[in-house]
């Protein structure tokens, strides 16, 4: 790392040039990913490309202007500036508007760097891809085929540097690789399952693992009908967990409170959910994937309660959302060369509950294990808190699971739900995007079904 | 774009170790959007992005490359990087020659967006949040974005394809947060078209803002959706996403040559009421999934997928279609010249019934009427599929009554096509969307008559 990396060069070059009484902020970031796709024993398609951005922002008098180009050309490069200043005389003046001041909180010693990724060949990764498609092949004799066995990784970098003092950089690299098996359902119809894994190098992937529990998914679905409409007591495994959660943490940006767009805006010190659940926002846990040592605006990351035994802490703040109410960015800025920073949450983290999986199952009588959930991009309104999604699961029955159900809804509210968790699990699983969640029972959800009759 | 030279030698290398096919793909793409937001005009932005991908095919092996270098250089090892990543055997040397197609244009660009003042796009923001608020106190929250872009491709390929487009997008949206004792509600309204600023000549954005409001402000009042299968009637321009959904996913040819679809082998067959003639049409001028050439070079098709029920076609792209020796649809699109084409919807409607939309909401008892559908989510290999409501009623006796919080409703595609019953002499385009498949989006329209399906479950909570 003796060098300086050309990101962080051509980003203070562009930060020299800010004028008098002018905030500049410039974020600089390349990658190189490689994505094989195999199918029926053969590469598909092999993309290797590099990418490089870069994006500006200018602030005067409390209006801002931005613009970014997919390209670090001088030609380009060049025209940045005046662009994101001619747009900036357009904006409205806002006090919240100001680029992220240094805050003396030290960045976490991080690099979640793994060489490996670049000196792994790329026949090696082929193969990679070749064998998952194979085991989950051969995981099963009802697996008819494989609709997409991939393998992909990125190794990338970026620069963040401001007039305000801001001068970071950055990288991270990671492999990952997914399987999506067909399977014949003796109905006539076909089942699909899917699983995925992620890693710091291509070499920590588990293959057998992946195709194993893709196929598993598929086959528990085989002869699934439609449910009975009801409240059952519904069951989230940890990878659910954190999709579930992650929509909370999604209603817990600071910049939707400022503009009266969450549910939980005036909530601070009250009890939004049940005594048993903790949650927080971790990026500076080197055991996961999505840790990282700066922000989007150049702050230190770090650990941010959110709730604490039911009780809500606080919100994710970027410097903007910290200035409209009046407190300190929680370093969750989260940005794109391509736009404005946003708050938001980068490693969600649950404290350990009690039990675990399958004691939760031996406990219920009138139960859904959830299998998938489908349209959580059409079904959830983070504003007014209601949800509705598609589901495929499993019943459980007196403790034990039994069939199969495909094309239920699960609806509800997610204020609601949070003061609905039933049981919180001990049982830690961390996400291959790093996220550390447990295994969840929720009450009070409604299951709708029946389109088969 | 590209002088044709340098396109020649370009796929010359990229063609040099042996592939059957190699392509160039080049992309300008400039953008520029603002957002009104809590009152106060912000982030306005503008972006450049500016490249090349560069495939090669070996055999059943796509080999792909790109890069932000237009140089010489810049190409050539784009264009060795994809001809390694497909393993060419080393074959002998091709020479190729590319000579434009003619395609015309079918609508030029009346007032280019970059032509007119930044101040002129921020006004039209304004007049929006200003007409929102205006609905009444309840409207505690407008937020307005404009956009536009202008995207320049050429396309050249070793079968001597060299065809150029200019595709202009303009899209205005507002969305709206209502807040009562019921807590808070949303309401959104977006309109967008492949033109330039004469989008604003049709479009009354005044009028948008104060739709945008009145969904939030009816939705204060909205009681729960009832959970479980029920008739449900869909109107004019919402229903499209459903049939997005419901089988245009599973008539793309790359998911059906993988036996991914529940639509494989089953083209002669009748998959749907007789009701039903489904078309994917790229030629629609103005639309928000138009365009001239495809991203594969190929020019915008009208191609009918169901005709009265009978499933007629797949929809194909130039990998897709070389296999089974036919054209190419011109469904072969890509978000952008980092990603590879594969085959995509364009503008996908339902052609229009005879029924009359009130009598079909009259001879409907009891239900659900979705007035506007928000984006969905197929599993092409099953055929199950949601898709989100929101805007929609309760229909008793015949008639619309409450408002109903919205949520997702979900079926399967080939047991709902076959359930549609009714079919209204009414028409319309529904708004813009963004298509997302492995990973890329792109934009697409779609449009339907007034609908009825005979039951869908519908995921409320009211038992």
């Amino acid at each position: 790392m003796g060098e300086i990396p050309e990101s962080r060069r051509l980003a203070r070059a562009l930060v020299g040039r800010a004028e008098a009484g002018e905030q500049v902020e410039v974020c600089a970031g390349s990658s190189v990913r490689t994505e094989i796709r195999v199918y029926d024993g053969e590469v598909e398609s092999l993309t290797v490309a590099e990418s490089r951005g870069v994006g500006v922002r200018v602030i005067r008098d409390g209006r801002e202007g931005l613009a970014h180009a997919g390209s670090w050309d001088p030609d380009v490069i060049d025209t940045l500036l005046a662009e994101a200043r001619d747009n900036m005389s357009f904006a409205e003046p806002d006090d919240r508007v100001g680029l992220a001041e240094p805050d003396g909180v030290d960045a976490a010693d991080i690099d979640p760097w793994d060489d490996r990724i670049e000196a792994t060949s790329v026949d090696d990764k082929v193969a990679i891809a070749v064998a998952l498609e194979a085991a989950t092949r051969g995981a099963d004799p009802r697996v008819r085929g494989v609709r997409t066995s991939m393998y992909a990784d990125s190794r990338g970098e970026s620069a963040i540097v401001s007039t305000a003092g801001i001068d970071g950089w950055d990288r991270g690299a990671s492999a990952s690789i997914g399987t999506q098996p067909l399977i014949d359902d003796p109905d006539g119809s076909t089942r699909t399952g899917y699983a995925g894994d992620a890693a710091a190098a291509p070499q920590l992937l588990d293959i057998e693992e992946v195709a194993r529990l893709a196929v598993e998914r598929g086959v528990r679905l085989l002869g699934a009908g439609p449910p009975t409409t009801g409240r059952p007591l519904v069951v989230l495994e940890p990878r659910f967990t954190a999709t579930i959660l992650g929509i909370v943490a999604g209603m817990l940006s600071g910049e939707l409170v400022v503009k009266g767009r969450t549910p939980f805006g005036d909530r601070v010190g009250e009890a939004i959910a049940t005594e048993a659940l903790t949650m927080f926002d971790d990026p500076t846990d080197p055991d996961s994937l999505s840790a990282s040592a700066f922000d989007g605006e150049g702050l230190a990351c770090r650990r941010v309660p959110l709730i604490s035994e039911g009780v809500l802490q606080g919100f994710l703040h970027d410097a903007r959302s910290a200035r409209g109410l009046g407190v300190s960015s929680t370093g969750s800025a989260l940005r794109s060369v391509r736009g404005t920073p946003s708050p938001g949450h980068r490693s969600l983290s649950v404290g350990p509950g009690e039990g675990d999986l399958d004691a939760f199952i031996a406990l219920i009588d009138d139960g859904l294990l959830i299998a998938s959930l489908q349209g959580l991009h059409s079904g959830v309104n983070a504003v007014s808190g209601d949800f509705s999604v598609g589901v495929e699961g499993v019943v459980i029955r007196n403790g034990e699971l039994a069939e199969p159900i495909r094309e239920g809804t699960l609806a509800g509210a997610i204020p609601r739900m949070l003061l609905d968790v039933a049981r919180v699990g001990a049982d830690l699983e961390r996400q291959p995007g790093g996220t550390l969640v447990p295994s969840l029972v929720l009450d009070g959800l409604t299951l709708g079904g029946g389109s088969g009759a | 774009m590209l002088d044709h030279e340098l396109i020649n030698r370009t796929l010359s290398t990229a063609m040099r170790t042996g592939g059957e096919f190699a392509e160039v793909f080049v992309e300008d793409k400039r953008s520029s959007s603002a957002v009104l937001d809590d009152g106060r005009v912000e982030e306005l932005t503008s972006g450049r992005d500016r490249g090349a991908g560069i495939r090669v095919v070996v055999g059943d092996t796509t080999g792909f490359a790109h890069t932000a270098d237009l140089s010489e250089a810049g190409l050539s090892a784009a264009a060795e990087a994809a001809a390694a990543a497909a393993r060419g055997g080393g074959g002998g040397a091709k020479v190729v020659a590319v000579s434009p197609i003619d395609v015309e244009r079918s609508v030029p660009v009346r007032i280019p967006p970059e032509g007119v003042a930044k101040a002129t796009k921020v006004g039209l923001l304004t007049l929006a949040n200003e007409a929102a608020r205006a609905q009444g106190s309840a409207i505690s929250q407008v937020s307005a974005r404009y956009g536009d872009s202008r995207r320049r491709i050429l396309v050249a390929n070793s079968d001597g394809v060299l065809a150029e487009d200019d595709q202009v997008r303009t899209l205005f949206s507002v969305s709206c947060v209502a807040s009562g004792d019921t807590g808070l509600q949303t309401g959104r309204e977006s309109t967008g078209r492949t033109v330039g600023f004469e989008l604003f000549d049709e479009a009354d954005v005044e009028e948008m803002g104060r739709r945008a409001a009145e969904r939030a402000i009816t939705k204060l009042s909205a009681r729960p959706a009832p959970s479980g299968a029920v008739p449900v009637v869909v109107g004019p321009g919402g229903g499209g996403v459903l049939f997005h959904e419901a089988c245009g996913h599973g008539l793309e040819a790359d998911l059906v040559g993988k036996g991914a679809s529940v639509f494989a082998n089953r083209v002669g067959e009748q998959v749907a009421s007789p009701l039903v003639t489904l078309i994917d049409d790229g030629t629609m001028a103005g639309e928000w999934g138009y365009f001239a050439i495809d991203d594969e070079g190929r020019p915008a098709g009208h191609n009918v997928l169901i005709q009265d029920g009978v499933l007629t076609d797949y929809m194909w792209d130039q990998l897709r279609a070389r296999k089974e020796g036919r054209l190419s649809s011109g469904n072969g699109r890509r978000q952008s010249y980092q990603h590879l084409p594969m085959v995509r919807m364009t503008n996908t409607y339902i052609t229009a019934g005879h029924d009359d939309p009130e009598a079909i909401i009259a001879d409907t008892d009891s239900g659900v009427y979705v007035a506007q559908l928000g984006g969905g989510q197929v599993n092409t290999a099953t055929g199950d599929f949601v898709f989100g409501m929101t805007e929609a009623y309760l229909i008793e006796n015949g008639e619309i009554t409450d408002p109903i919080r919205e949520g997702n409703l979900i079926g399967n595609g080939p047991e709902v096509l076959t359930r549609i019953d009714r079919l209204g002499h009414d028409f319309a385009m529904g708004s813009p969307g963004t298509c997302g498949k492995d990973g890329q989006g792109v934009p697409v329209g779609d449009g339907t008559p007034t609908l009825r399906v005979t039951s869908l479950t519908v995921g409320g909570t009211a038992a």
